[in-house]
């Protein structure tokens, strides 16, 4: 497995190698699909559009439809204008999507096709909608496009009646829609009125009934988003996913937000069930407070068995941040924190929490690859690594216990259905966690140190 | 309902332009006529296609399981992840041997490569693999923006080439090209005809077949080549599954050519029976009866009674070995309906294979096969190319002299092309279809929908994409890419692998608990308002 990565460690400034990022608009139809009724439209040729949903789908093991501009040669010579007015009839005629969400690729960004005003040729029927984001693949990750289209979302829609309606908006970030499930959970339970954008939940977890609907039950509401522009407030969860759509409500309307670290492990719970305290000025309900005291108190009881383990973690910045600190709650080492995603600000965040929690020789780094998270364990293992399905070549090539968390998850089931966030999320994690390190000690342990009870 | 209405049906709800041009690309079978079908045009913008791009017909199909070549893909990040280790394209490391099945190679380029170019990228890119991979290969491939900006690739490969004294070539496979994947195999095809095939030299120890058009998805060229290598065959090189460059190298000092996806491969088979005179054959190793058939016409190629007594003996023995289990699974799956919507070429050979089992096939699709794939290469001479395919170069090869090969005389190789009809002809998929059946091309996700509302096929074998979508509506859909990660389909053992895969699908317990008891029966007692 992976014989030819070698373990010296040579500089890369130009090959990637085995990626932990993909591009722009893969994101962008995932926050699409958090919208009711929305067909994601991918501007561009056909073939980013069949990876792109190939990829969701292989990851929810549900549909994610999408349509596509088809781009031809010529296309690219005379620019996509046609395309994408042939495109919107077919859609609102033949699937009668209340809104197209369009999103770019590379070959449009490098033409340079001026998507609002070809927007504006089109004929869009009433009651209808047409949004677009652009969505370069050479800026960023697919954590960058999910970021724009939620932009996309709110520049197009959000308006002001002038009269505050006292919601919150949630961004919740590039996550499960289990993740979106607990956080709407916790909301209700903390008594915060708010709208999520995009929520994914009811969509790409729907329930199987015997009748296919291509727009499911779930997803934003546009009367909802409209009504962004009244929102008291937004709470965007995870800098890089969230940030760039709160910023533009706040542009926009005025709007406050506050960002916080995705809510997973405790303190970043605790933080996001104050920040909703807050905002509703209501108690925290019993509730809640047995949930996190179960989860403390599983903390407690298993400590022997993840106590000073070395892990690795790699994926999208804000799971991989909130993971980070995770770990570091649990008294566990955050050896290699990596994500593929540019931005210094993962560096610093993450450098930060290693100092908050005093662990030293760590090493933190973004727009990295795997195949360098592959060389630094070949010359210091870890006892955990936790990322993505890609990881699992590694954990095989070094025989290192492997926890499933993030995006893509490509070769396991019900994992889209469950949280991570939120106490019930990391209890849920700390099983996982536990899980793969337990098993590896019956595994590998003498028959004679071989244990009923641990 | 005549099916000539269920296709009305489906194509009412579309408007004249669009009823207009999709009506060409769908018919009826009927007997004794084989009617035209529009193929390999441009796609419908905005009607949900299944299709990809070039750079996937190309890098993903065509080149990625070749397991010793270092592919880098000189674009952004995407199309390189996307690609990695998601075609199931198997390969075995060899003694000594390097394999890079595992990797994803890519230049990832950033906004300011678009604004200056990206060659230099590429060039510290194919330094940076040469100084820690040493890799005998180097393979480019170029995806969307590349085109558009206009770095030179070739020039890039050439000086690599000059460089480090290992192959390197470029592939122009940027995804607009063509309308298909179907572009980048034949840009694939080119490069490997003019730069590998015929570049080593090497004499076979008995009679050799390439098997071109394998990609040894879920491991079907392993079965493939198990058989083969029983019954006596010397395989040179397999295009390209669990394939090595070396071997494509001596590719043409195979006896005979066996096709297996015509679609992605019939540019090279007709390319080397003109320059080295190697014969081909159209295979299908899918199905129990195709695996025969084809043993046998391979068989009577050679001509040798050694290797016909041989390939009985391999027929039988197989066939003991495997009887049991599929008359077991044939007794549950007899009289079941199937659709099939699969690239170029598995939603024919699945029909043989299908019919071994009982089951009829009432739809069949191709996403990017050619008018000769569903018709035959008989019409061939009167396909029109239109403006999207014309970039597409069209090589013109000669006879290699000193490589040419004569395994037949050419009053034999007449005299076999009378006795078996797949040498060097292929007859599509539409001669082997029964009266009735819907063939589609190109078919979209709202046609696919009503299809299955009209003709209610017990199983849907597609791609991932839909295959969630037909489930949620009730009906089984088995991968016929991705075999559902399961495999290998093709050979003997495959077809028990199939037959256990499609019988679990359809027997499923799952599927009794689709609608909630109290849908079923109300539960509730008593009235409601206003009734007495």
């Amino acid at each position: 497995m992976l014989d030819v990565t070698p373990k010296l460690i040579t500089e890369r400034k130009a090959l990637k190698a085995n990626p932990s990022k993909t591009c722009q608009p893969v994101g962008a139809m995932y926050a699409a699909l958090g919208v009711h009724n929305c067909m994601p439209h991918s501007h561009g040729s056909q073939g980013c559009c069949s990876y792109h949903r190939t990829f969701l789908t292989r990851h929810f093991k549900d549909p994610a439809i999408a349509s596509t501009s088809a781009f031809s040669e010529g296309a690219c010579v005379f620019g996509g204008g046609s395309n994408l007015r042939t495109a919107a009839k077919n859609i609102f005629d033949i699937y009668d999507a209340e809104i197209i969400a369009v999103h770019t690729t590379c070959l449009s960004e490098t033409i340079g096709d001026d998507i609002p005003s070809i927007i504006n040729s089109i004929a869009i029927p009433e009651g209808k909608y047409m949004v677009h984001a652009n969505t370069p693949s050479y800026v960023g990750s697919h954590i960058t496009g999910f970021a724009n289209m939620v932009t996309g979302f709110i520049k197009y829609l959000a308006e002001s009646t002038g009269k505050p309606n006292g919601k919150m908006c949630v961004i919740p970030g590039f996550v499960n829609p289990g993740d979106m499930r607990e956080m709407k959970r916790l909301l209700k339970l903390m008594s915060v009125d708010f709208t999520m954008l995009p929520d994914t939940t009811g969509v790409v977890d729907a329930p199987m009934t015997g009748k296919y609907e291509m727009f499911p039950k779930g997803g934003t509401l546009i009367e909802d988003i409209k009504a962004l522009g009244d929102a008291q407030k937004t709470l965007a969860i995870g800098s890089f996913a969230s940030d760039a759509g709160a910023n533009q409500l706040e542009k926009s309307f005025k709007i406050p937000y506050k960002t916080l670290m995705m809510p997973i492990g405790v303190g970043s719970t605790d933080d996001f069930i104050m920040e909703l305290s807050k905002f509703s000025k209501e108690q925290v309900p019993y509730e809640i407070e047995e949930e996190r005291g179960q989860l403390v108190d599983i903390m407690v009881d298993s400590h022997p068995y993840y106590d000073g383990k070395k892990v690795a973690i790699f994926g999208d910045p804000d799971v991989v941040i909130a993971l980070t600190k995770f770990v570091l709650e649990l008294g566990m080492v955050p050896k290699y924190v990596m994500t593929g995603t540019p931005g210094k600000a993962f560096e610093t965040e993450v450098n930060a929490l290693f100092e908050e929690f005093g662990v030293e020789g760590c090493i933190s780094k973004q727009a990295s690859d795997l195949m360098e998270l592959h060389q630094w364990i070949k010359n210091d293992g870890v006892d955990l690594l936790m990322g993505g399905t890609h990881g699992k070549y590694i954990a095989r090539a070094e025989d290192i216990p492997f926890v499933r968390a993030g995006f893509p998850i490509l070769d396991r089931y019900v994992h889209s259905y469950m949280p991570l966030v939120g106490y019930r999320g990391a209890m849920r994690l700390l099983e996982l966690i536990l899980g793969a390190l337990m098993d590896r000690q019956d595994r590998d342990c003498a028959e004679t140190d071989f244990e009923l009870v641990m | 309902m005549s099916k000539i209405n269920t296709i009305d049906g489906v194509l009412d709800k579309y408007s004249a332009k669009v009823y207009k041009n999709r009506k060409k690309h769908m018919l009826e079978i009927v007997e004794d006529e084989t009617k035209e079908i529009a193929a390999n045009s441009r796609t419908i913008p905005g009607m949900l296609t299944h299709r990809g791009c070039c750079y996937a017909g190309c890098k993903g199909v065509v080149l990625g399981p070749l397991k010793d070549a270092l592919i880098i893909t000189h674009g952004p990040i995407g199309c390189g992840y996307y690609s990695w280790g998601t075609r199931r394209s198997k390969g075995e490391s060899f003694e000594g041997g390097k394999n890079f099945l595992e990797y994803c190679f890519s230049t990832d380029l950033q906004d300011t490569d678009i604004v200056f170019g990206g060659e230099k990228k590429l060039k510290q890119a194919i330094k940076e693999a040469v100084e820690i991979f040493h890799p005998e290969t180097i393979l480019i491939c170029s995806t969307c923006p590349v085109g558009l900006i206009g770095d030179d690739l070739p020039a890039v490969a050439l000086e690599a080439k000059a460089l480090y004294g290992i192959e390197v070539l470029s592939f122009a496979c940027e995804g607009y090209k063509g309308v298909s994947q179907s572009a980048g195999h034949h840009i694939a095809n080119n490069s490997i005809i003019k730069n590998l095939i015929g570049t080593s030299d090497y004499k076979p120890k008995q009679h050799s077949v390439n098997i071109l058009g394998e990609y040894n998805i879920g491991g079907d060229g392993f079965e493939i080549g198990r058989i083969l290598k029983s019954i006596g065959y010397e395989i040179i090189s397999i295009m390209t599954g669990d394939g090595s460059i070396d071997e494509i190298r001596r590719a043409h000092t195979a006896d005979l050519n066996l096709v297996q996806c015509h679609r992605s491969i019939n540019y090279i088979a007709e390319m080397m029976n003109i320059q080295y005179g190697t014969s081909w054959m159209k295979v299908n190793f899918i199905g129990v009866e195709s695996t025969i058939s084809t043993l046998r016409d391979v068989a009577k190629f050679f001509n040798d009674p050694a290797l016909t007594a041989r390939t009985e003996e391999v027929i039988a023995d197989e066939l003991e070995n495997i009887s049991p289990e599929i008359a077991g699974y044939k007794e549950k799956l007899t009289g079941k309906k199937a659709a099939l919507y699969v690239g170029g070429s598995r939603a024919h050979h699945y029909q043989m294979l299908l019919n071994d089992f009982g089951v009829e096939t009432v739809l069949a699709a191709f996403e990017f096969a050619h008018r000769d794939d569903y018709e035959g290469r008989v019409v061939i001479p009167n396909i029109v190319s239109d403006a999207d395919l014309k970039n597409i170069e069209v090589l013109t090869v000669e006879k290699i002299e000193d490589k040419f090969k004569i395994v037949k005389s050419q009053e034999e190789i007449e005299a076999f092309r009378r006795e078996v009809k797949s040498f060097e002809e292929y007859e599509g998929m539409m001669k082997d279809m029964n009266k009735g059946a819907i063939v589609v091309d190109d078919l979209n996700h709202y046609e696919t929908e009503e299809f299955i509302k009209k003709l209610k096929p017990d199983v849907f074998f597609t791609g991932i994409k839909d295959k969630f979508i037909i489930q949620k509506g009730g009906v089984l859909s088995r991968q016929l890419h991705s075999y559902d990660y399961s495999g290998p389909y093709a050979g003997f053992r495959g077809a028990v692998n199939f037959g256990r895969d499609l019988t679990m699908g359809l027997y499923t317990p799952a599927w009794s608990f689709t609608v909630a008891p109290w849908k079923k029966e109300s539960i509730l007692e008593g009235t409601f308002g206003g009734e007495q």
